[in-house]
């Protein structure tokens, strides 16, 4: 279901969009004006209505991850926004960021209230320069109206916003690794539990959420949160909203597009994208980031459970793009951001550049990890020379399945999963490889 | 010479630790400060400072240090120049621009042109895969890059 809305983007691309007049006349600042009205609980609550899950890749219940706080004690909340996009293939958090910083600062006004948390910390990766300049200015313009600080929106209730920087990781946008780095140490993911919502920033009560889940928070106050899940072609699956969707790769209108959530991939590559590079077929579609599995275009899902029935058999570029719809068809959503690839891709190559990404990203604190994804660049490279072997090809398998679930963090199954995947479908294009010796490679990765 | 901080960032130091309930989350805050005032690298004479006013270990300034990509442990050239080649760029020509830079300055990825002017490195997604191909210059970004956009830069950098 093709729906655009302009919630986060009404401003994007307006001189001075990202002013704080301009945030007001379009409407901003009156979510938090409401939300302050209620009781946090009552905030909690709301949010839970707008079944708004998580943008950040792992598609967890934004509500239902608030209400796992403890009540408000002697000791500090944090609530921590982690604005590290760095997942290959993402590129939406930027633009809220440099295009749209009032929305995250008033999502995060709202955070605070609802979880007993006085201070938030934004956790900018460092490349981003121009989103923590405005970020910082947005701060600025905000505590100038009274809108930050001590008695926000005359309320009595302290809340302060820092803006942290990272400086060139991927593994800190996994979220203990995100508080390990704001403690001032190596970004090393934490062993869960415990989670941060019981020990997390300086070991105290944290939530870690994305940076498009909390600016889409005052949406939610001005809509009302069932409104606003009901905009959704998901809403029965508890996957409520809008969302930004972005695509990048073979098309000829990369972007990022404000939709209602259930968007298929066929609309976001055919109608928002405006179709394949040069009208050629296409050869595959990852759908949220790097680290989900990629698709051929031709492929059947089959979803196992009733509340799936009506997507049962569809095309994979047919499917609304849900967290559910996507997991239970052996896929993930991840970002929303689809890399797109047409037939003038090579898929060895493209499988040679993410595992580089993925050896070079490890931390390297779990063995399956630091040694598999070394050792899966190797295999890869040695095919791409041509001196692979179909014992190795198989063994390129049996290190990834390794790796899969025996790691501290996810970082593991984010590489394995593409490394699964890119074989699975183009076995055939690995083979020859190994069969016909480098001169296989006709294709190279861009047109 | 031992490295310090002037007045102004000294100031700048003050205010970053004002952020955190402790100092040792200052430590990478100020680390780019440092980088900043110490032509863009961080020394062991930084990291010695930095664990000092910090109240750290040396050796944990230093174990940060080395965990992140973006300090340099080596003074780069007077400019860096950063190009993109994860998938999304891939997809787009990146593999073409890094060549073209390559070509352009006579160096290869991960060094520094001999007058020191410009340190050219790759980088992995930067976030801009919807402009790509895409790299960073400085603290700048340049998206939908061409070899003709790309020399307009690059020029730009080595008259500088
Ligand atoms: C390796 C790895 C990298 C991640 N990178 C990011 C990221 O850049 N941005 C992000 O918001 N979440 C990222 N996540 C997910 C976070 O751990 C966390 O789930 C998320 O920030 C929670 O926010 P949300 O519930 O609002 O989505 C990453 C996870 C892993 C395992
Ligand atoms: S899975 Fe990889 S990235 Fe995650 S903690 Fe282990 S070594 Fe580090
Ligand atoms: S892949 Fe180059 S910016 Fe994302």
């Amino acid at each position: 279901m093709l729906k655009r809305t302009d919630y986060l983007t009404k401003n994007y691309g307006k001189p001075d969009g990202w002013t704080l007049a301009a945030y007001e006349a379009g409407g901003g600042y009156r979510g938090v004006r409401k939300a302050l009205m209620m009781s946090p609980g009552a905030v909690v609550e709301e949010t839970k209505k707008a079944h708004i899950r998580g943008r950040g890749g792992a598609g967890f219940d934004c509500g239902m991850k608030w209400s796992f706080m403890p009540k408000p004690s002697d000791k500090p909340h944090y609530l921590v926004v982690n604005a590290d996009e760095g997942e290959p293939g993402t590129f939406k958090d930027r633009t809220i960021m440099e295009q749209n910083p009032h929305a995250l600062i008033e999502g995060c006004i709202i955070g605070c209230y609802a979880m007993g948390a006085h201070t938030c910390y934004i956790y900018v990766r460092d490349e981003l320069h121009l989103s923590k300049e405005r970020l910082w200015a947005a701060i600025e313009e905000a505590k100038a109206k009274g809108y930050l600080g001590q008695r926000p929106f005359g309320k009595t209730y302290e809340v302060n916003i820092f803006v942290h920087t990272g400086a060139g990781a991927y593994i800190c946008g996994e979220e203990t690794a995100l508080l390990n780095s704001l403690e001032g140490k190596r970004g090393q993911p934490r062993l869960k539990p415990p989670f941060p919502a019981q020990s997390g920033a300086f070991g105290m009560p944290t939530t870690v959420n994305n940076v498009e889940t909390l600016a889409i928070v005052p949406t939610v106050f001005q809509l009302g949160g069932d409104a606003f899940s009901k905009l959704s072609a998901l809403h029965h699956l508890n996957d409520g909203g809008t969302r930004l969707f972005g695509v990048s790769g073979h098309v000829k209108k990369p972007g990022v597009y404000e939709c209602a959530v259930g968007l298929t991939l066929r609309e976001l590559i055919f109608d928002l994208g405006g179709g394949v590079l040069d009208d050629r077929p296409l050869l595959g579609v990852v759908p949220g980031g790097s680290s989900c599995p990629v698709h051929l275009p031709d492929e059947i899902v089959n979803i196992p459970g009733e509340r799936f029935e009506a997507y049962n058999g569809k095309c994979i570029l047919d499917i609304p793009l849900g967290v559910d719809t996507f997991r239970g068809a052996g896929s993930m959503l991840g970002t929303c951001c689809a890399i797109v690839m047409s037939d003038a891709v090579d898929p060895v190559l493209a499988l040679q550049n993410l595992m580089h990404f993925y050896r070079d990203e490890s931390c390297g604190q779990c063995t399956p990890c630091r040694e598999g994804c070394g050792w899966l660049e190797r295999v890869v490279n040695k095919i791409v020379a041509g001196e692979g072997t179909m014992a190795e090809l198989d063994q390129f398998h049996e290190i990834a399945t390794n790796i899969t679930g025996s790691t501290i963090c996810a970082f593991g199954d984010g590489a394995a999963q593409p490394a699964l995947a890119f074989i699975r479908r183009y076995r055939k294009n690995f083979e020859d490889y190994i069969n016909n010796g480098a001169a296989t490679q006709t294709r190279s990765l861009s047109l | 010479m031992a490295f310090a901080l002037s007045d102004e960032r000294i100031k700048e130091f003050a205010e970053i630790l004002s952020r955190y309930p402790n100092k040792m989350a200052a430590c990478i805050p100020v680390l780019h400060l440092c980088q900043e005032a110490n032509d863009n690298w961080v020394s062991d004479e930084v990291t010695e400072y930095v664990a000092e006013k910090l109240e750290l270990s040396a050796a944990h300034v230093k174990g940060v240090a080395t965990f992140y990509s973006l300090f340099n442990r080596e003074k780069p050239g007077k400019h860096q120049v950063w190009v993109c080649r994860t998938l999304s760029c891939a997809l787009r020509g990146s593999e073409g621009i890094i060549s073209h830079c390559e070509k352009r300055l006579g160096i290869k990825m991960g060094d520094t042109t001999p007058d020191g002017k410009i340190t050219l490195r790759t980088a992995e997604c930067l976030a801009a895969c919807g402009t790509a191909p895409a790299m960073q210059v400085n603290k700048e970004y340049h998206e939908n890059l061409t070899p003709e956009s790309v020399d307009a830069v690059l020029d730009k950098l080595l008259a500088d």
